[in-house]
């Protein structure tokens, strides 16, 4: 290993001789399908989430303008255009088929693909000064077993699911409704779909691990990691180990569906709320790794354009540990209602309030690294200050429905629905932009309007808001998750939040604007286009990077703090 | 006495031993121990007269369902023209349980407070950081890169307000499990795609089989639509029932916003808890565990009658009000021969 200060002076010149003999790209087919690179790995999940994202914001789309007023509008005429008959119960098993779709789309095809595969992929190796993860090709399988698993949700739409095309299970897949409740071959692709995208990110997390701990550069100890890594990191090690009980639990399903399995009947001696136990053991864990990435990505920004240190690094860094290995013991909370014991119900309630106190050191840590800053409004900047706001929104109804006893009223109801996407759809997604603002000029080379991207934020925080708050109205007066009808009086609030989609939908057109015209308009990016205040490796590097990056490792001198990774003579 | 007690609340006052009671003292020794009986010795004689003029109004058979009250137990139409009518949509709705009454307690003197206030010192620190540091106020970062001190303070500070939420949680959980008492009314509620079914084990094994109302006739009825139902729940208020949830083929939850009351209906268990409306009303829930394609269209309806409207009203469904069967006054001939007198 060069670990020498030899390192650095070849390092200087990388950049010409990157151009000379490293950027040998493989032809179209060889670089895009059989490709061992994580840049295109990473820009492929990507274009692979936005893709995802379009499909399951339009289900989401197609969901609020029906609720937008009681009775039942469009859904025929959505069964029959899937090819499903023209009956009520078919429209309304459509209506259970679009719920699942989205939950499943935005949770395993959208959010995932994006922070761990696309954000993950490009910067864990750039960050770390790695010239490619640690298995390249078996990060290629990860990417197209998640796209097998999109196809594989796709097609179940189109085949029998019970009164009507597609499984219509919710992405919970409860049995016994997802078993003996739904006939024909959609639940087993839905099933199926969840086993190949599981497959990827697990082998993903395998790949991400490895490459943290043995590819870092010289120097660069677990604790000088910049903290888009540690969350990765953090990620990486929670995926590992849900997923495979994600993995057992849907494996169930299918033996219980076909071949005369009762894990989950009791007409056999098997109990359909053990499904939910499996199923929770890996869905909580779940939702935090949709937002640990996050969490580090607003942890770069904020300290990149407040020109300071992250406040309290180790704290955070650890912080996120404790939310994983926490994460792991309140997964019944999801579950108050099925019948626990009074005892199993205080411990969850109380474990699950812990969650709020790591959460609380990371809000109130990237306020600290604010404090004393000097702060520029870039576009990454706005969005991460409006996760920090909407994520804590989020974060203190959490806390509500921590509560056992509160949750016998609001569990299952619109409350949760705002809940949980004030922390996903968000939380998650604002920290998506941001941390797509503020890479977009490294990976393309090019620079994005600032005016859309401003105009993209504050259109699209309006459009969330409008969305989502009333929402917790209607879950206090009681209207539950999952119906496609409801009575009179929650319809002045359902319009509202149908009025917020469109300004929602209507803002995302600035997005795809902006993408448009940074590509074919945008001016050239610098290698470190945010100033000072960028001093992690990627920012070292030409923008967009070389094909093949630190062929000559750099070298993290003990000088150097977790903050700033950059040669002296940058 | 307890047993007595229990009865009394238990409505054993069937409408026939009230007038028993009434018209012939005597009797009151003579039967073994009808326990409705010794219940109207203890009675004021106001109150018995109330009960006996009720009985009766309510003949068998001759039970009509109660007309719901708007704005009570079910959610209100902020476009209402109910005053404060926007100010309801905005929160739970109103809760006819102590515990339900604990819980909203809860909710709004501890929880949306304490959430109220967090999110606007975080909006209030953030926008005083967006004004105070920004690259124009303040052009030179500092290097600050921690304080001990500040973080003990916040790792510590919200410690001590989740233990402050815990208390108050801790004990509602307690009381939510409260065992229902051995006399407690047992009904057991059975989710089915796509309806509910009441049975009544102490009562005859009375079933109701509990269908949506089409919207037409729900507002026909002066019932909101898709919460009306044709068959109620019935049950008696002011005292306590043993609700138990089963399903029979896939997952249900029973739920009723206004009673703070969610039990999931799972098929092969049967989950049980205490219930104990405190006046009569009717009150609307839903199911609320995702069930197949009309998992919106079986809502719960449960109306809670005083103790002797229910008895009429199992009587009307076939039933037997339990210690009925012991009961000689129940016998149709001695009927008659107290209404000769």
């Amino acid at each position: 290993m060069a670990t020498t200060a030899e390192g650095f002076d070849v390092h200087g010149d990388h950049a010409h001789d990157a151009h000379d003999h490293a950027d040998h790209k493989p032809g179209f087919f060889a670089r895009w399908f059989m490709s061992t690179n994580h840049k295109d790995i990473g820009t492929m999940y990507l274009i692979f989430a936005i893709i995802a994202g379009i499909v399951g914001g339009a289900i989401s789309g197609i969901m609020r303008v029906e609720l937008a007023e009681p009775g039942i509008q469009y859904l025929q005429w959505w069964a029959q255009f899937m090819g499903g008959a023209n009956d009520i119960n078919t429209a309304l098993h459509m209506w259970n088929v679009f719920i699942t779709a989205h939950g499943l789309i935005m949770v395993f095809f959208m959010v995932m693909p994006a922070m761990i595969g696309g954000f993950g992929n490009w910067f864990v190796p750039l960050m770390i000064g790695a010239p490619d993860m640690a298995f390249p090709r078996m990060n290629n399988v990860s990417f197209w077993l998640t796209v097998a698993g999109f196809f594989s949700l796709l097609f179940s739409l189109f085949v029998p699911g019970g009164s009507g095309p597609g499984a219509g299970t919710g992405w919970t897949v409860y049995a016994p409704l997802s078993t003996s409740g739904s006939v024909g071959p959609a639940v087993d692709f839905a099933i199926f779909s969840l086993h190949l995208s599981g497959a990827g990110s697990i082998l993903g997390a395998t790949n991400f691990i490895t490459t943290i701990f043995n590819m870092r550069a010289p120097g660069m100890t677990l604790h000088k990691m910049p903290l888009f890594v540690w969350s990765v990191l953090v990620t990486a090690f929670l995926l590992l180990l849900a997923l495979p009980v994600l993995a057992a639990a849907i494996t169930m399903l299918l033996t219980d569906r076909n071949f005369g399995t009762t894990f989950f009947d009791p007409a056999g001696g098997g109990d359909p709320v053990l499904y939910q136990h499996l199923f929770w053991f890996f869905g909580h864990p779940e939702v935090y790794i949709m937002i640990l990435p996050g969490f580090g990505m607003i942890s770069q920004i904020v300290a990149t354009f407040s020109r300071k240190p992250v406040f309290g690094y180790l704290g955070m860094a650890y912080a996120m540990v404790a939310i994983g290995v926490v994460g792991f013991i309140v997964w019944a909370h999801h579950m108050y209602t099925v019948g626990l014991d009074v005892n199993t119900k205080m411990y969850f309630t109380a474990a699950t309030m812990v969650i709020a106190v790591p959460t609380g050191v990371k809000i109130f840590s990237w306020i600290a690294t604010m404090w004393g800053g000097s702060l520029q409004f870039k576009s990454p900047m706005v969005w991460a200050l409006g996760f920090i706001f909407l994520f804590t929104v989020g974060g203190v109804t959490g806390v509500v429905l921590a509560n056992g006893g509160i949750d016998d009223n609001l569990h299952d109801t619109y409350y949760v629905v705002a809940h949980f996407h004030y922390v996903l759809s968000m939380g998650a997604v604002f920290s998506m932009f941001a941390g797509f603002y503020y890479w977009f000029p490294k990976m393309s080379g090019r620079m994005h309007s600032e005016f859309l991207s401003h105009l993209h934020f504050w259109t699209f925080f309006i459009g969330v808001n409008v969305i989502f708050f009333p929402q917790h109205f209607l879950g206090m007066q009681g209207m539950p998750r999952r119906y496609p009808d409801y009575t009179e009086a929650y319809t002045f609030w359902h319009q509202i939040s149908t009025y917020g989609y469109y300004i929602m939908a209507g803002s995302m057109l600035f997005f795809f604007v902006n993408i448009l015209y940074a590509l074919f308009a945008g001016k050239k990016a610098e290698a470190n286009p945010w100033g000072e205040g960028a001093t992690t490796l990627e920012w070292t590097l030409p923008s967009p990077p070389p094909y093949h990056q630190f062929e000559t490792l750099p070298v993290i001198t003990d000088s150097m703090d977790y903050h700033d990774h950059r040669p002296a003579s940058a | 006495m307890g047993q007595m007690h229990t009865r009394m609340k238990l409505a054993g006052i069937a409408a026939l031993a009230a007038m028993a009671a009434l018209f012939a003292p005597v009797s009151a020794g003579a039967q073994d121990a009808a326990a409705p009986v010794a219940v109207q010795a203890t009675a004021p004689d106001a109150a018995l007269v109330d009960a006996v003029t009720d009985a009766a109004n309510v003949e068998v058979g001759a039970y009509t369902p109660m007309a719901p009250t708007k704005g009570k137990g079910m959610p209100t139409d902020p476009r209402s023209d109910e005053p404060g009518a926007m100010a309801k949509s905005l929160t739970f709705q109103d809760q006819y349980t102590d515990n339900g009454e604990y819980a909203l307690g809860m909710h709004d003197y501890i929880l949306l407070p304490v959430i109220t206030v967090i999110s606007l010192f975080v909006l209030g620190l953030l926008l005083y950081v967006i004004v105070r540091f920004n690259r124009g106020a303040n052009p030179v970062a500092s290097k600050t890169t921690h304080n001990t001190m500040i973080e003990v303070v916040w790792t510590i500070v919200p410690v001590i307000i989740l233990v402050v939420i815990a208390v108050p949680s801790i004990t509602l959980l307690a009381r939510q499990y409260e065992t229902p008492p051995a006399d407690a009314v047992t009904i057991k509620a059975t989710g089915y795609q796509w309806y509910w079914g009441y049975t009544y084990p102490d009562h005859g094994e009375i079933e109701v089989i509990s269908n949506m109302l089409p919207d037409e006739e729900a507002v026909r009825r002066g019932e909101p639509a898709q919460l009306a139902v044709d068959n109620r729940m019935v049950v008696p208020a002011g005292v306590p029932l043993r609700i138990q949830t089963t399903a029979t083929d896939v997952i249900h939850a029973f739920a009723v916003p206004s009673l703070w009351f969610k039990m999931d209906a799972v098929p092969g268990r049967l989950n049980e808890k205490l219930l104990t409306i405190k006046e009569p009303g009717v009150y609307y829930g839903q199911c609320s565990e995702l069930c197949g394609s009309r998992h919106a269209y079986m809502p719960i309806a449960i109306e809670a009658l005083p103790a002797d409207e229910f008895a009429a009203w199992v009587q009307s469904q076939g039933g037997s009000m339990p210690g009925a069967e012991e009961t000689p006054a129940a016998e149709p001939e001695q009927v008659a021969l107290l209404t000769a007198r």
